[in-house]
């Protein structure tokens, strides 16, 4: 690792400020940037720690019936606080990684990085949350611009996540065996006024929404409305060693079947 | 330079840190507490856990400073006040828990973070927890056996299968 010095502000605006200097990166829980530092995949001079921060902390249920969740709580913490009112995000974090990863990694870092295989962006888009940031706030459906790219500025840091509540969801993950990431990962929420579904770890343009799945869900949410879809495209689809695009896309349709069966 | 103190295993202790310095490297080579393990340091195997204000972390995935102030404990810190084995340990060494030993530290400090959660947790939901920590020698089933044995319940007969 190249050597940086490391701040801990205790709060946003003094966050914020550490970030202005040249060369400044924000650290979340280091359970991606840790790695990449030892890789030299990155020289910061200065790493802003976001950890001591208590206002980026914690999970609250708002008014509008969302779950808002400051930007730097980790993955454990959602496990438990989300279980009773949003159970289909809590347990998605309590299968994030292994307990150590948990008890570090943040919401805020796993949507900065948007690995194409990270399970809380499929979250996000697929309830169509509101990433709040030092400066705005920004719809899911703007945010995620293709894999390791979002809409963040340089210095801009996710203060709060806001999900709106569904009224059943699901997310399933096929592991890949050896990173325990998503091979494949499918988030269905259902609301209201229609269903949403995520596909992570997929696609070469990162997460996206699987509109013809929506659109059969929405006037049919059950497990046989998604047989009579044809399976997604597999060309666009990431294919490595552990498999195909076309393998990857018959995934997507398996998934999104077990998650509605098993949404609540 | 920075300077940090924490407590380590119920003293307090200081020292002055790099920005990079991680917790694993202050614990062994400042305070020469040797028994954190590093196995991958690229945070997959979990040799190197400790608690951390309670919790199971990666040593070598968090910085020194960042745990400044905190309560951290490992290995060393295990024992009964007398110098014998605590119950984990103990039951690590009745049940033939480990065989070269690098594994042990992350997996015993791994065990007691899940017994604090969940005193008697099934035998899938000790699988469930050591997820992160690879042992390449024994096998697992006799350091499920020994957790099992640990929480005070029944021990699967695996190791006989
Ligand atoms: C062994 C292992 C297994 C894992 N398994 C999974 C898995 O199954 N599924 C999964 O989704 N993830 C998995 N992860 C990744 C884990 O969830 C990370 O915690 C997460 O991706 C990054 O969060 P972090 O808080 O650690 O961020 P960091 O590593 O600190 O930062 C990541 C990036 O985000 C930036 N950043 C951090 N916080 C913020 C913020 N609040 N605002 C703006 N930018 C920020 C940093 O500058 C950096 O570029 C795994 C990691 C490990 C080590
Ligand atoms: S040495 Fe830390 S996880 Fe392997
Ligand atoms: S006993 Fe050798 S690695 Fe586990």
């Amino acid at each position: 690792m190249y050597n940086f010095d490391l701040v801990r502000p205790t709060s946003i605006d003094e966050a914020v400020a550490a970030l202005g200097e040249e060369e400044a990166q924000p650290l979340g829980g280091g359970q991606t940037l840790i790695p990449t530092l030892k890789q030299r995949l990155a020289m910061p001079s200065k790493l802003v720690s976001l950890t001591a921060i208590a206002e980026m902390k914690g999970v609250c249920k708002t008014d509008d019936n969302a779950l808002a969740i400051g930007g730097g709580t980790n993955h454990a913490t959602v496990a438990q606080e989300a279980a009773a009112d949003f159970p289909g995000l809590a347990h998605l974090a309590a299968n994030i990684g292994d307990p150590a990863v948990r008890s570090r990694g943040t919401i805020g870092g796993s949507l900065a990085n948007n690995d194409p295989s990270a399970c809380y962006p499929a979250a996000a888009l697929g309830t169509g949350a509101t990433i709040k940031t030092n400066k705005r706030e920004i719809a899911a459906d703007d945010y995620f611009q293709g894999m390791f790219a979002t809409a963040l500025e340089e210095g801009e840091i996710i203060t709060e996540v806001r999900l709106p509540i569904p009224e059943a969801s699901n997310y399933q993950k096929f592991e890949q065996p050896a990173s325990r990431f998503a091979l494949v990962g499918v988030f269905v929420a259902k609301y209201a006024d229609g269903v949403r579904v995520a596909v992570t770890g997929a696609s070469n343009d990162g997460v996206f929404r699987w509109s013809e799945a929506e659109a059969a869900l929405s006037s049919d949410f059950s497990a046989g409305a998604v047989d009579g879809l044809s399976t997604p495209d597999g060309s666009g689809m990431i294919s490595d060693l552990h498999g195909s695009g076309d393998y990857r896309a018959h995934l997507v349709k398996v998934l999104t079947k077990r998650a509605v069966a098993a949404a609540s | 330079m920075t300077k940090v103190s924490m407590t380590v295993n119920g003293k307090t202790v200081s020292g002055e840190v790099e920005g990079r310095t991680l917790l694993v490297n202050f614990l062994r080579d400042d305070l020469h507490l040797t028994g954190t393990h590093v196995g991958c340091d690229t945070s997959q195997c979990g040799a190197c856990v400790v608690h951390v204000n309670g919790e199971a972390v990666k040593a070598c995935t968090m910085f020194a400073a960042e745990a400044d102030g905190a309560e951290v404990a490992t290995i060393e810190g295990m024992a009964n006040s007398d110098g014998s084995l605590n119950t984990i340990q103990q039951a690590f060494q009745d049940y033939h828990g480990l065989q070269c030993g690098f594994c042990t530290p992350g997996m015993v400090m791994s065990a007691a973070a899940l017994l604090k959660e969940n005193p008697k947790p099934s035998e899938a939901e000790v699988r469930d927890y050591l997820e992160g920590n690879i042992c390449r020698c024994t096998g697992y089933h006799n350091i499920v056996r020994a957790i099992m044995a640990a929480s005070g319940q029944d021990v699967p007969a695996v190791a006989a299968e």
